[in-house]
């Protein structure tokens, strides 16, 4: 037997490590559009992945399935190692408990003033009562550099780029290990979304998160992500480091990246 | 023309038929379900007392105006068609009696339900419609609270609590509009009248209509955060569910008008 092959019986054996996130064969068809068409991913604890692809590719549906708010036709969703699909509620709501998300329009509550959106979920589950949560609410805020006045106003007071920052305030007040991104620069001018950018890499590093992202903005993507995946009709069709964008080598990404008409990518145009 | 086709037109019909009514069931399985989540919400924590609060003031005390308005108005010309119509046979004698037999009965609970629908129904359908498609219902998911307990059971259980005590009132109102008519415009004496009035009308008479208030703010409520609920589409779609929420719950609110009538009053 080749010693360099075989291990010593009493060596430590490095076990491969459990993704946060696994996704495996996952479709959702509405009607006869197939949108996810076997979609396979992983990401790492503690890791950063940005999800690219074009519009109506399938990336809101995908991490939608992960959180619970679309049910896959078929496939599964693993978190730490379990199949969330084959969870009852109960143990899906605590699995969700972990999550945190920001919507691509921020989806901020507007009957409610903005340090109750920031604190809604400890508010909800009484982890703290109404004076502690307004504390919370002001850290929080401070936290993506808006200051504690802000959590007085009513979302429509405030503008979109300070929306943004009241929603990724909410995403991250109750501390998740798993954190969701939708757009988090779409409908912003280039140095408010690098400013919202900045914010969230500081964020997630600071909890220790794992982030998925998705966007199609390229500039977004190199600054947030550490890892990226592209989705092509319903497929992952490419996983690689987020810094190799535009130079990986595959075609469609490679496209994609550039922003080229010509390509792989045909867009559907009706003339 | 082929007899197949002189056969497929009237085949066609029957689909379509076919398709109308199964649609129908099939909605009105998933309202009844969606009715029965929200309802089990209300005896299961955690509660939103402050919700239901507020969802009470905005059914209760902020329809007053328009339910109370609509209350004296019909009381008033109640007075006059039943008095220009009993006058023929000498029965004016009559006019408090039907004015408050039809008010507590009849026109206290339809009307106010009928007005509480287009204000609240509408409201409901509109608030919860925008928070579809805005994802603000997916963001309540996302922060641990179920949207049905947060956003439907508190507005079911206040329209059902306060329709009652708006029809109390309109109840109220309603005999007096028929009162100032009787006294002012058609020679009543005002003391006959209330005594006619409390002599005539019974128990029965009021709490079937406390009770068709209750069953009516139930409909209102839930047609309204039903079709909010499952709005899609954006503005249009808001629009769409909010006109379906009032057209919807004020044909019901008349069709189980008739069903409650006749489990109270028929022999």
């Amino acid at each position: 037997m080749n010693e360099a092959l075989s291990a010593p019986l009493d060596a430590p054996v490095a076990e491969p490590a459990v993704p946060k996130i696994r996704l495996r064969g996952l479709r959702k068809a509405f009607g006869p559009k197939k949108v996810l068409d076997g979609v396979d991913l992983d990401v790492m604890p503690g890791s950063s992945m940005v999800i690219l692809g074009g519009s109506g590719s399938g990336k809101s549906v995908t991490i939608k399935c992960i959180l619970g708010l679309i049910t896959p036709d078929s496939g599964t969703i693993e978190i730490d190692g379990r199949n969330v699909l084959a969870m009852s509620a109960r143990e899906r709501e605590a699995v969700l408990d972990r999550t945190g998300m920001l919507f691509q329009n921020g989806a901020l509550f507007d009957s409610l003033p903005v340090w109750e959106n920031v604190c809604f979920k400890l508010l909800a589950q009484k982890r703290l009562d109404r004076r502690q949560a307004r504390d919370k609410a002001a850290q929080a805020l401070a936290d993506v550099g808006l200051d504690a006045s802000v959590g007085d106003l009513s979302p429509a007071e405030l503008s979109g780029g300070m929306q943004k920052r009241v929603a990724l305030a909410r995403a991250i007040a109750s501390e998740p290990e798993i954190i969701f991104f939708d757009e988090p620069t779409t409908g912003l001018d280039p140095i408010m979304g690098a400013v919202i950018d900045g914010l969230i890499v500081d964020c997630v590093k600071r909890l220790g998160a794992t982030a998925v992202t998705i966007t199609h903005d390229m500039a977004s993507a190199r600054r947030i992500g550490d890892h990226a995946a592209m989705i092509h009709q319903g497929r992952i069709v490419w996983t690689g480091p987020a810094a190799t964008l535009g130079q990986t080598g595959n075609p469609i990404v490679d496209q994609f990246a550039r922003g080229e008409r010509e390509g792989p990518i045909k867009m559907e145009l009706r003339r | 023309m082929s007899s197949s086709s002189l056969l497929a037109r009237p085949l066609d019909g029957l689909a379509a038929l076919g398709r109308a009514v199964l649609d129908l069931c099939r909605t009105a399985g998933a309202v009844t379900l969606f009715a029965l989540n929200a309802v089990s919400h209300a005896v299961r924590p955690p509660f939103h007392p402050r919700l239901l609060l507020r969802a009470f003031l905005e059914v209760g005390y902020f329809s007053l105006p328009v339910v109370g308005l609509t209350a004296v108005f019909t009381g008033m010309v109640l007075a006059l068609q039943s008095f220009s119509g009993f006058s023929r046979f000498g029965a004016e004698g009559a006019v408090a009696n039907v004015v408050v037999l039809s008010i507590t009965r009849e026109l206290g609970p339809v009307l106010a339900g009928l007005m509480v629908s287009g204000r609240i129904g509408a409201a409901f359908a509109a608030e919860i419609g925008t928070m579809r498609v805005t994802d603000q219902i997916d963001a309540l998911t996302t922060l641990s609270t179920d949207p049905i307990k947060y956003l439907v059971t508190p507005r079911l259980l206040a329209a059902t609590l306060a329709m009652p005590l708006l029809v109390l009132v309109a109840d109220v109102l309603g005999v007096m509009g028929g009162y100032l008519i009787a006294t002012l415009k058609l020679g009543f004496s005002g003391p006959t009248y209330l005594k006619a009035t409390l002599d005539f009308v019974q128990m029965t008479d009021v709490v079937s209509g406390l009770v068709k208030a209750a069953v009516f703010g139930f409909v209102v409520a839930l047609m309204g955060t039903w079709c909010g609920y499952n709005s899609r589409g954006g503005a249009q779609g808001v629009g769409g569910a909010t006109t379906k929420a009032v057209v919807a719950s004020s044909i019901l609110i008349l069709a189980l008008d008739y069903v409650l009538t006749e489990a109270f009053f028929s022999r």
